[in-house]
């Protein structure tokens, strides 16, 4: 999940038109890009699908970490190819938010200057390898769990760019699940950093899903409008029993000693992450918010000149064809 | 030198082009002027690994003694290292990679289809298949370099001073010794001072479409293909490179 609390719009528009939007979606028709839509749908959208935009642009910095330190040059191929693939994902994210009235340019610079948020769990750092099998197979497994559902989203542009997402995410995930099986069966040291990673992402990953039902404000209206498609504490839960077995597999133990299988619920009783650093995270106090807006600011205003340079170059072309023609 | 280490040795200077290169495009990910040339950088890192593990893993092959692409990759001091001078080059701006890219890939896009004639046919096989990729890098490089180099006065400042400060590491592509010469004799790779006459035509329209000014010195830095004086800035990439292998000698990944 790259969207947390994002926070849904009141919405002031005409009594008859709202039922008549609302019904179609209750028909689970797709609402395009020209289609007469509230107010408030469309902000939050900008809003949801910028975030997971920004969060596919800033989740290529704790991996693009490790891309130069990748142990074989397979291992280097496929972090690469992977990264590129989170950049493509917020090509299309942007390219779907661009749709509702908002450019690329105005969300980078909301990014850029602290307006919008990306994902809490990019504030965290990639201390070794195993991170990278860890980050695959958390938070990806994370991400998907969201992911799948929002195919089936009521936005047209949306629900198809989370269709080609998720393709490549769930490859990221097994990716990420075989390093961690690598580093699982190899030797003491690797066995090691495999499950400091898990230390440290566990809570982390939990986290995406964003706070507790109870906690959380948001959701109602974006579930009526299928901008939303589970509840935050459906989809931990669900992750939760997915994932315990895959780490009981690879023989590593989920930091949670209070972990237990729940025969009446049919899912894992476990312990709610520390929602207090959770909100420090948001608020620019995780451990890399700094550097991760700082990298982003960087890269933008080191790459101005090439942006100017390149528009300049184009206008003298097309400057030059109009006068041949 | 027998004509098995001429090739290993050639293999070499083939694999760690590529790799040193690929490795070096790969440090820009996520720090990219723009999105679109995130994914292009990449891309392009990613066809150099791909052409790496080949060159180095026939390279393997070649010297028989059980070494594979990783080993060669992970395993190896500076001074086994044989890739060229430029492609070592820190990145500096994003001015300075893509003039750097250019300058290799026209060279590269030479040498390519020379080689898809190799007699040796897994040779020719590898190029035929990196041949089709350089043939977009080279697109893509060139047409950045001339947007660039005629785009603002700060943008074509900053191209003029990266071909200023990596033109003394052209001469190096061209100049043949003696693993080139028993390639060539061997029919497995052209004659390098040939190569220099079409990479000059290619160049030269490129950097006048850019209103680059080619440097007027033919000085060239060597030492890099033989491997016997790299720059300063190799080892800090391997120490980089290489680190996990090194730490942790023996284990899989």
């Amino acid at each position: 999940m790259y969207a947390q609390m994002v926070k849904s719009e009141a919405t002031q528009d005409d009594p008859e038109k709202l039922a008549g939007f609302q019904a179609r979606i209750d028909a689970g028709e797709k609402i395009e890009p020209k289609d007469w839509m509230p107010e408030g749908y469309r902000k939050t959208l900008i809003r949801q699908i910028g975030q997971h935009a920004h969060s596919e642009i800033v989740g290529q910095l704790p991996e693009g970490n490790w891309i130069t330190r990748a142990p074989t040059l397979e291992r280097k191929a496929i972090l690469l190819a992977k990264v590129q693939d989170e950049a493509g994902h917020g090509l299309y994210l942007y390219c779907a938010a661009e749709t509702l009235g908002v450019s690329r340019d105005e969300l980078t610079e909301m990014l850029l200057d602290g307006r919008m948020k990306y994902s809490s769990i990019f504030n965290y750092p990639t201390l070794t390898w195993a991170d990278m099998g860890a980050v695959g197979w958390l938070v990806d497994g994370a991400a998907i769990m969201n992911q799948v559902p929002l195919q089936r989203t009521s936005y047209g542009p949306y629900s198809r760019a989370m269709i080609r997402i998720c393709k490549e995410e769930s490859f990221h995930q097994r990716q990420g699940y075989h390093i961690m099986m690598k580093m699982a069966q190899g030797t003491p040291a690797q066995k090691k950093m495999a499950q400091d990673a898990l230390n440290r992402f566990w809570y982390p990953s939990l986290m995406m899903f964003g706070p507790s039902d109870k906690d959380s404000v948001h959701s109602a209206q974006s579930m009526k409008w299928k901008i939303k498609m589970n509840t935050n504490d459906e989809l931990r839960q669900k992750f939760v029993d997915q994932t315990v077995p895959q780490a009981e597999f690879l023989g590593l133990t989920v930091p949670d000693d209070t972990l237990c299988w729940n025969d009446e619920k049919g899912g894992y009783d476990f312990a709610e992450p520390d929602w207090s650093e959770f909100f420090d995270v948001i608020q620019g106090n995780g451990p890399c918010n700094t550097e991760r807006r700082a990298a982003r600011n960087k890269a933008w205003d080191d790459g101005a000149w090439v942006r100017e340079g390149l528009i300049a170059h184009a206008a003298k072309k097309r400057a030059a064809k109009l006068a041949a023609e | 030198m027998t004509d098995q280490t001429s090739l290993f040795e050639y293999l070499l200077r083939l694999g760690d082009n590529t790799l040193v290169l690929g490795h070096r495009v790969s440090e820009w990910c996520g720090h990219a002027p723009v999105l679109e040339e995130d994914i292009a950088l990449a891309n392009t890192a990613l066809d150099l690994i791909g052409q790496t593990q080949m060159w180095l893993g026939l390279a393997g092959e070649v010297e028989g003694a059980g070494r594979s692409a990783d080993d060669l990759a992970m395993l190896r001091d500076v001074w086994d290292f044989r890739n060229l001078l430029l492609v070592e080059q820190p990145n500096g701006d994003f001015g300075q990679t893509l003039m750097r890219q250019c300058l290799f890939d026209a060279w590269h896009l030479e040498l390519l289809p020379d080689l898809t004639r190799a007699s040796d046919d897994r040779i020719a096989a590898i190029a035929a298949k990196a041949l089709k990729e350089v043939t977009y890098h080279l697109d893509r490089s060139s047409e950045t370099v001339i947007g660039l180099g005629d785009g603002t006065e700060e943008s074509h400042r900053r191209m003029q001073a990266a071909l200023d400060l990596l033109w003394p590491y052209v001469g190096e592509m061209f100049t043949p010794d003696t693993v080139d010469d028993a390639m060539h004799a061997a029919g497995i790779a052209p004659d390098l001072t040939a190569l220099r006459a079409r990479f000059d035509t290619r160049i030269d329209a490129i950097l006048a479409e850019a209103t680059l000014t080619k440097p007027d010195s033919s000085f060239a830095q060597s030492g890099g293909k033989t491997g016997f004086r790299h720059s300063e800035h190799l080892g800090h990439m391997l120490t980089q490179m290489q680190w996990l292998q090194r730490a942790y000698p023996g284990a899989t990944w």
